[in-house]
């Protein structure tokens, strides 16, 4: 029995000390190991498609490449966040601890990412945000080790006012659900709105996720503006744009929107939806051949087509593999790796895109137009639009 | 806010207020009769949407449709309260939620199984989609109106039916004196039957005519159980005039609050709640 005990403790030990490096000399360790990366997005419940999404375009990127990160293969870890924010530094932690992930790439609600986020600033595990915009991941507490490949919920609406004034729509109502997202779209709305000359008659809320609109469809019908603007998504959005449209409102007064409100949700709002103006940084049909190959790729691929979810995650595995090439795959060199990733210009199906020191992109963000179902881009609304990124000091 | 819209938004209060009422009607009439809380009352809401959205894109017909949802939701009350809840009658209540939380959670996964988890919205029929102009930018959809005429007809035929039928009386003798009705040879467990049923019925019928009107989405049924807990609990629980007057309250409350005070949109209904229970701990309309 002893014997046998120690035998297992010292080929212990040797396994230990071969996992971290010190039997065996740097590069060979590089090139033997795998890299271990970790998705924590939603499979389950209202975003499950999104979460897939993302995935499909992260891996495509990756495959595009021989399936490898800087030389080494690549080993996967998927956690399904379910979306709910209780289980969020859960689920992070058991990635980081258990499976020892190199990167964590998650995820689509903001509530979850804020668990993942302090999980990334506890460990100092590389994260990829490849969706969720909430502002403080790259403001206040933005971190060297925390990089977003998506969008700040303000970056969108940034972009809103000036292309609103420029249409003629100087008095415009505001109307969202009172929520963090909602407020943060709000931001971007009310600084570029005012900026431009424009005049916010109002702001309307009621509460996450209420869908009776009926009453803010009439205050709005009082005031007369010369345009809405919104944050909605989802089945919200759907019934939003459906409401909007049976009070008449369509025929007077235009709508805009940041672009969630007429993302996967055209089929369900129909005609309604004819002429909706959005801002985003990605639309149906951008026709750059950068643009057709992705999603000519990508429907071969996946038999789907892709939207900007599945574009988020594309970028977030050309981030990843820049910065692994520039390393040759040695992700535990993180001054280099970062500097790398903050360096990068991502050549995105969406438009050449670049790192604020902030770690969230700068980016065009276009405008479009509701038609057939389709976001078709209309033109850019405004160029290389960045994110404040207030009160961000990385340590 | 002139004259006009101040009729119109009294008419968006009493269109909302007698949607909660078709909602908190199955709900109170369950728990007077019965006894039983009900938190899977939203559930059924989502499935008559559901139901509705999937009928009619079989039959392309909403008013088929919607005929056809009422007889399954019947059958499927029936079903249910045979299987399930007659056997929770006499137990505690924290049993009971236990029973109809972990019913929340079987049904949105059936419908998950079933359905998928998409956002859907259902055609309005061609006959009823269009506005009435009512000023110079507004309109008001026509179908918005006419579910409110469905609504005041179901609510006055529950009135009548419960005040003026037999049937009525065997319910109301039910729920007053277990023991002594059953005693004078009425067959207590088909009258449960039938009012849980009416119960689930009517919840669906809710779900389903407003579906065109509301998406069809996941989750539908928790957002509208809350709204609808707070009529119950403002009309006093167990009376369906006391949701009747709730629901239209509710109504009022919280359209003019989001349109005068949008900043606390989402409280002016638990602070008209809150008033009425300082008030009126047992609601409005006791039993």
């Amino acid at each position: 029995m002893t014997t046998r005990r120690i035998v297992l403790t010292r080929s212990a030990a040797v396994m230990g000390a071969a996992s971290t490096g010190l039997l065996l000399p740097h590069l060979a360790r590089a090139q033997s190991d795998k890299v271990r990366v970790g998705f924590m997005l939603p499979y389950t419940g209202t975003f499950a498609q999104l979460g897939v999404a993302i995935e499909n375009g992260f891996r495509m990127a990756l495959n595009e490449q021989g399936g490898k990160l800087g030389g080494r293969e690549i080993e996967f870890f998927k956690v399904d966040d379910e979306s709910n924010p209780a289980k969020g530094i859960e689920n992070a932690t058991r990635l980081v601890q258990r499976d020892k992930v190199d990167v964590l790439i998650g995820t689509v609600h903001s509530g979850v990412q804020m668990g993942i986020h302090k999980v990334a600033r506890d460990t100092g595990v590389l994260n990829l945000i490849p969706n969720a915009g909430v502002h403080i991941a790259t403001r206040a507490q933005c971190a060297p080790n925390v990089f977003r490949t998506s969008f700040t919920n303000s970056q969108p609406t940034l972009a809103l006012g000036k292309a609103m004034v420029a249409n003629g729509h100087k008095k415009a109502v505001w109307i969202t659900w009172n929520y963090a997202a909602g407020d943060e779209a709000f931001e971007g709305f009310e600084q570029s709105y005012t900026a431009a000359g424009g005049t916010i008659v109002k702001k309307l809320g009621l509460p996450f996720p209420n869908v009776e609109f009926q009453a803010l469809l009439t205050e709005i019908a009082s005031l007369k503006p010369d345009a809405v603007a919104c944050f909605f998504a989802g089945g919200g959005a759907a019934k939003f744009m459906s409401d909007f449209a049976a009070a008449g409102l369509n025929k007077s007064i235009q709508l805009y929107g940041s672009g969630f409100l007429t993302e996967g949700v055209l089929e369900a709002a129909g005609p309604a939806a004819n002429g909706v103006l959005t801002t985003m940084h990605y639309g149906d049909s951008l026709n750059t051949p950068r643009d057709k190959q992705f999603r000519l790729e990508y429907a071969k691929a996946f038999r789907l087509q892709p939207d900007v979810y599945a574009v988020q995650g594309y970028d977030t595995g050309l981030l990843l593999i820049k910065g692994a090439n520039a390393v040759k795959g040695d992700l535990n060199n993180k001054k280099a790796l970062y500097a790398a990733m903050e360096g990068a210009t991502i050549d995105s199906p969406r438009g050449k895109w670049t790192m604020s020191k902030a770690h969230n992109p700068i980016q065009d963000i276009y405008m479009r137009k509701v038609e057939n179902k389709e976001n078709k881009v209309i033109g850019v609304a405004q160029k290389a639009v960045a994110d404040s990124g207030a009160g961000c000091r990385m340590g | 806010m002139d004259f006009a819209n101040f009729l119109i938004q009294l008419l968006n209060s009493l269109q909302y207020g007698l949607l909660l009422f078709m909602l908190a009607a199955g709900l109170t009439l369950i728990f007077g009769i019965m006894g039983v809380v009900n938190l899977a009352h939203g559930s059924f809401y989502m499935l008559g949407a559901y139901l509705a959205w999937f009928l009619v894109s079989q039959l392309d017909s909403l008013l088929l449709a919607i005929v056809l949802g009422i007889l399954m939701a019947v059958v499927f009350g029936w079903l249910l309260e045979w299987l399930l809840f007659r056997h929770f009658y006499h137990r505690d209540h924290l049993d009971q939620v236990l029973l109809t939380f972990g019913l929340i959670y079987i049904f949105e996964e059936l419908r998950s199984i079933l359905w998928g988890d998409d956002v859907h919205s259902v055609q309005v029929p061609e006959m009823l989609n269009w506005s009435i102009p009512l000023t110079d930018n507004l309109s008001y959809p026509v179908y918005r109106l006419v579910m409110s005429g469905v609504c005041i007809l179901l609510a006055l035929g529950l009135y009548l039916l419960i005040s003026k039928t037999r049937l009525g009386m065997k319910i109301r003798a039910g729920a007053f004196n277990r023991e002594m009705t059953e005693s004078l040879g009425i067959n207590i467990r088909l009258i449960h039957g039938v009012v849980f049923a009416l119960g689930v019925a009517l919840a669906a019928i809710a779900g389903m005519i407003a579906s065109p009107i509301s998406s069809v989405y996941p989750g539908m049924g928790s957002s509208v159980l809350i709204m609808c807990f707070v009529v119950v609990v403002i009309g006093g629980i167990g009376s369906v005039r006391g949701a009747l007057v709730a629901a239209l309250l509710v109504g009022l409350v919280d359209t003019f609050g989001k349109v005068l005070v949008p900043q606390i949109a989402g409280m002016a209904v638990y602070m008209l709640m809150a008033a009425v229970l300082l008030y009126k701990p047992e609601g409005l309309f006791k039993q």
